[in-house]
């Protein structure tokens, strides 16, 4: 990487070329550092275990266990580029999750209207986060703490001791759920396309703009006139809405629903987020990012009883991983803060 | 120019003390949060069969200790502008620890102490990241969250350790002479006044609350911003440790899932008992009600025979409603104010603007 700074004479500055900057860029990118490390984490394990990549069940899982966390990750970046919070997506996917088995069990609709019965309630159940973080200036923090605990118990107190099982959810979900379109699990499917209509809307569209301006400074975005209350009510929403489909994808993939269905899951979101280069105080970061943070924390913990490191160990290795990322995060920041500083000297 | 001239010179007033004495101690999140526990309490007394027992209050007591000894760190980090959410995961760090030195053959107390300082070393290695790198402490300690407990985890796999003797077990869960008040209560009263001491009396009490409000005003101001900072990420690892410690002795097991999700409850707690999440505002009595509320009305719901999960609708309900509160009893403040103050007269008002985060 130095080597390709340091190539042009850095007394006349000659129009690099374009091919160089181009590969330039990409080495200085975010997603492409996770990405590397990605495809490492999965050489590395192949190389131990073959097995782990070319099997079926090994390519199966290596594409359809992120899947879900993909889905909340790239909501969870998008509510973290507004410099907000979700910590309430694991009980919302829980709720939403307890909501559909509970509307196949008692109801006959079809698959599809429940599928959109439970996006809709995630995002009504993100709308009521939103409302309350946009209109009461509350740090998201707080109120999304309070809705974690308010969601998961109106969960525990309407499901009681009940338990969904798989005998219980139409085998059609079920089937589409573990099977499979041109070898790529359709769970992957859906979190690609979700991936690529999120990174276009974050990329080139005003509400994405917007959110990265809100995020990084609120005052300011209020000042230009930006609508920041419906964004940020837009950003938690979606996060809602992409946690409904993911209580969905978890029951298509599961089929059984039990009372601590997604607990913890949205720290595991944050960390993906983090990880993936989204800046935890806003306006920075992409979706892209957060996705490949996702696919590298849960291949992680695949990985590692793969690699001989007892399983247990996986938490700190992702815990160790987050702190890595955040410590990189600063001294590269801090080392660009000082080449500008320095070229304002030297001009 | 001659408005200036003619316009007395005001005097000099400090909003803190504008109001009369009564109205500062009565009219404030802490006391609403005491009102609301003395309701409860009494309702609960009258309504519930059994509560008012001694007994209830001896398993509260014992029950509510790890959150109430997690909380005074927590509140003075808070008050400072920072978070830790790796708590929970410092009191399965500190049970396992104790376990496996303890399963080693290590002398009790020597095993408490060891397992103590690594708590402490957890602890400040937050603090350093915080304060020597200038991370964000949210992202740290969610970090270091997944870290303490993987080890935690990790070191002792799905087992637990569970052959204590059972001296220790009965020391921490015993009661002051005949009475139903838990000998626990001795030593948490002495830390509550502690903290409550270091927070409101001392210097670097006042310390924390300066750096809350404006870090740089604090530096200014002499206050060494990262150290207290420091000081208190290495004090909520010890007396995290000494939750974890407790956990162990009074159910008997060291796992390295012990108190798993304590760190939302704790923190909900504390934001219940009026500490600001944006800093430089709280108190200990506050927090300390906040603990017990949260407590009582889950044994409350428990004698009366309702489920356990009610708890969490009603502390997620109160912990918005109280953060809300704040913000609707301001709008209505400054409606009030800005009609109080065309009343008397057009003249200039200061506004109170923190800089938000």
């Amino acid at each position: 990487m130095t080597t390709t700074l340091d190539a042009p004479a850095p007394a006349a500055p000659q129009p690099r070329h374009r091919a160089t900057s181009r590969l330039t860029w990409l080495l200085k990118q975010r997603e492409t550092g996770i990405a590397v490390a990605f495809i490492a984490l999965l050489v590395v394990t192949t190389a131990v275990n073959p097995n782990f990549l070319f099997s079926t069940d090994g390519w199966r899982d290596l594409t359809l266990t992120p899947a879900i966390l993909v889905c909340l990750a790239i909501g969870q970046a998008m509510v973290i580029v507004t410099r907000n919070v979700d910590l309430s997506v694991g009980s919302t996917l829980g709720l939403t999750a307890y909501l559909s088995g509970r509307l196949f069990l008692d109801t006959g609709l079809p698959v599809l209207v429940v599928v959109l019965i439970a996006v809709a309630a995630g995002a009504l159940l993100g709308l009521v986060n939103g409302v309350l973080v946009a209109f009461a200036k509350v740090p998201a923090l707080v109120i999304t703490l309070g809705t974690l605990y308010i969601y998961r118990g109106i969960m525990l107190e309407w499901a009681g001791s009940d338990r969904i099982n798989a005998s219980d959810i139409p085998p059609g979900l079920l089937d589409f759920g573990t099977g499979s379109f041109l070898f790529i699990p359709n769970l992957a499917w859906i979190s690609f396309a979700l991936l690529a209509v999120a990174i276009y809307l974050m990329r080139s569209t005003r509400v994405g703009r917007e959110f990265y301006a809100i995020g990084s400074d609120p005052d300011a975005a209020t000042l230009y006139g930006l609508r920041d209350k419906r964004r940020v009510l837009q950003a938690f929403a979606t996060s809602g809405a992409l946690a409904g489909l993911a209580g969905i994808l978890y029951v298509s993939r599961y089929g059984t629903i039990s009372s601590g269905v997604g607990q913890g899951i949205e720290l595991e979101a944050v960390g993906a987020a983090v990880v993936g280069g989204v800046a935890i105080f806003g306006g920075s970061g992409t979706v892209l990012g957060a996705a490949l943070g996702a696919y590298l924390l849960t291949t992680i913990n695949r990985a590692l009883p793969v690699l001989g490191i007892p399983d247990f160990w996986q938490q700190a290795v992702v815990g160790a991983l987050i702190i890595g990322a955040i410590v990189l995060d600063r001294y590269f920041a801090r080392r660009q803060h000082d080449k500008l500083l320095a070229e304002r000297e030297d001009s | 120019m001659s408005a200036l001239l003619s316009e007395k010179a005001p005097a000099r007033t400090y909003a803190a003390h504008a109001k009369p004495w009564w109205q500062r101690t009565l009219m404030t999140r802490d006391a609403a949060i005491v009102a609301l526990l003395v309701v409860v309490w009494t309702y609960a007394s009258i309504a519930i069969l059994n509560f008012s027992d001694p007994i209830t209050v001896y398993f509260l007591v014992l029950d509510i200790t790890p959150i109430l000894l997690i909380a005074l760190p927590m509140t003075l980090i808070i008050i400072t502008g920072e978070i830790d959410l790796s708590v929970a995961s410092v009191v399965g760090l500190s049970s396992v620890l104790f376990g496996v030195l303890h399963r080693e053959g290590v002398p009790m107390v020597a095993a408490m102490v060891l397992a103590l300082l690594a708590c402490a070393v957890a602890g400040a290695f937050n603090g350093v990241l915080v304060t020597r790198y200038g991370l964000p402490s949210l992202a740290v300690t969610i970090g270091t969250m997944a870290l303490f407990r993987g080890i935690a985890v990790g070191a002792l796999g799905t087992t637990a350790i569970t052959d204590w003797p059972d001296s220790w077990g009965d020391a921490v869960q015993a009661r002051i002479g005949d009475t139903q008040i838990p000998l626990m209560t001795i030593p948490l009263v002495a830390l509550i006044v502690v903290f409550a001491v270091i927070l409101h009396f001392t210097p670097f009490g006042r310390g924390i609350f300066a750096a809350g409000l404006s870090k740089d005003a604090a530096r200014f101001s002499g206050v060494n911003v990262d150290r207290t900072k420091l000081i208190l990420f290495t004090l909520s690892g010890l007396v995290s440790g000494l939750a974890g410690i407790y956990f162990t002795l009074r159910y008997g097991s060291a796992r390295g899932d012990n108190a798993t999700g304590l760190e939302l409850q704790v923190i909900a707690a504390v934001l219940l008992g009026g500490v600001s999440i944006f800093g430089g505002r709280g108190a200990i009595p506050g927090v300390i009600a906040g603990v017990v509320l949260i407590g009582t009305i889950g044994s409350a719901l428990r004698l009366d025979g309702l489920s356990a999960n009610l708890i969490q609708i009603i502390t997620g309900v109160l912990l918005i409603a109280a953060v809300i509160a704040a913000s609707v009893l301001g709008w209505t403040g400054r409606i009030v104010g800005t009609y109080r103050r065309q009343l008397s007269s057009d003249e200039p008002s200061s506004k109170n603007s923190k800089k938000s985060e």
